[in-house]
């Protein structure tokens, strides 16, 4: 492989799962503390929230994932090394 | 394409080879002009005896009070019915129960054979053995089956007015409605895919940093999402086919 090529391939992956985390992250935030809340309020809730909350959860997370993915295409099947 | 760099690290300090991890080596088999991931097809294989023996085993000499594994698989019946129930609504689930139930079942059994079976025991000539979902034609498939399912939802209950929904609220959407059948399965399949493989790389990755004790909790949590994530497939396609039943504008559940 070209070393520039490999060189901007793990850059690009690390930038790609790392930019990927931010986003995610805030909103995984946003809703675990919004769920906390309305535990808070209502604990006769807790069981269907927390169903909905793990749900949305692995929505956001799978945004992550797809930096990740990215990243491993990068990584072990590089189109163009 | 490249292999980690953790095998050889490992059989340097010739430890027993546990964490030997190979992304994007097969196990190839050669069928007319095609190359297939032999690996893949021996797991899925083994996923699906697992299903049809289970079923196979509860449904002989049933009871009216269900005990042992009829009454395992009754739960888990149950399980699916209010998936699909939750998702369709009352009146349409019944006949998507068989569909949304077995993408369910085989993403669920695939994911836990995968953290559960010690496959890494068996050695290939190439490639190693692992969970089926961990492979990108897997998930693929599985997701076009969706993209499938939903289209005949739609034409079978509307007909040709299932088009509609293309330009339901205006028509300047219609790029992006367009494009949201292909985001569909794309997103679908990438979700699992990426999930299942991350897992296992970073049970690997830990492996190799302390092969004992340490990686139980990450495995514990690689169990946890593995099965959520077969959840969150099934609720999807269980959310798709009910869009398409019911159009984007008259939403009544």
């Amino acid at each position: 492989m070209d070393p520039i090529v490999s060189a901007a391939s793990v850059l690009a992956a690390a930038l790609a799962i790392g930019l990927a985390a931010i986003g995610p992250g805030i909103g995984q935030g946003n809703a675990s503390g919004q769920a906390v809340a309305g535990i808070a309020r209502q604990p006769e809730a807790e069981g269907k929230i927390r169903g909905t909350l793990l749900l949305t959860l692995a929505f956001m997370e799978s945004l992550t994932i797809y930096g990740l993915v990215i990243a491993l295409v990068l990584l072990f099947a590089n189109p163009f090394a | 394409m490249a292999t980690l760099m953790m095998p050889n690290l490992l059989n340097f300090s010739n430890i027993l080879p546990l964490a030997e991890l190979e992304v994007g080596h097969h196990f190839y088999w050669h069928l007319g002009g095609l190359s297939l991931h032999g690996q893949v097809f021996l797991t899925s294989w083994f996923v699906i005896g697992i299903l049809l023996i289970a079923s196979v085993l509860a449904g002989r000499d049933r009871t009216m009070i269900p005990a042992g594994l009829q009454n395992f698989m009754e739960y888990v019946l149950e399980f699916i019915r209010d998936l699909a129930k939750n998702q369709l609504g009352e009146k349409e689930y019944r006949p998507w129960v068989p569909f949304i139930g077995t993408l369910f079942l085989f993403i669920f059994v695939s994911n836990w054979s995968g953290a559960l079976l010690p496959w890494k025991v068996i050695q290939l000539p190439e490639g190693e053995l692992a969970a089926p979902t961990g492979d990108i034609n897997t998930t693929v498939a599985l997701a076009l089956l969706t993209s499938l399912a939903y289209f005949y939802a739609g034409f079978r209950k509307r007909g040709l007015g299932y088009f509609a929904k293309y330009i339901e609220p205006t028509p300047i959407l219609l790029p992006i409605a367009i494009l949201e059948d292909f985001t569909k399965p794309l997103s679908l399949s990438f979700r699992l895919f990426g999930n299942i493989l991350a897992d296992e790389l970073v049970v690997a990755v830990l492996v190799l940093l302390v092969p004992l004790f340490v990686p139980v909790p990450v495995m514990m949590l690689g169990l946890f999402t593995s099965a959520i994530q077969a959840l969150v497939f099934a609720t999807l396609a269980g959310a798709y086919i009910h869009e398409a039943l019911e159009g984007h504008g008259e939403e009544d559940h």
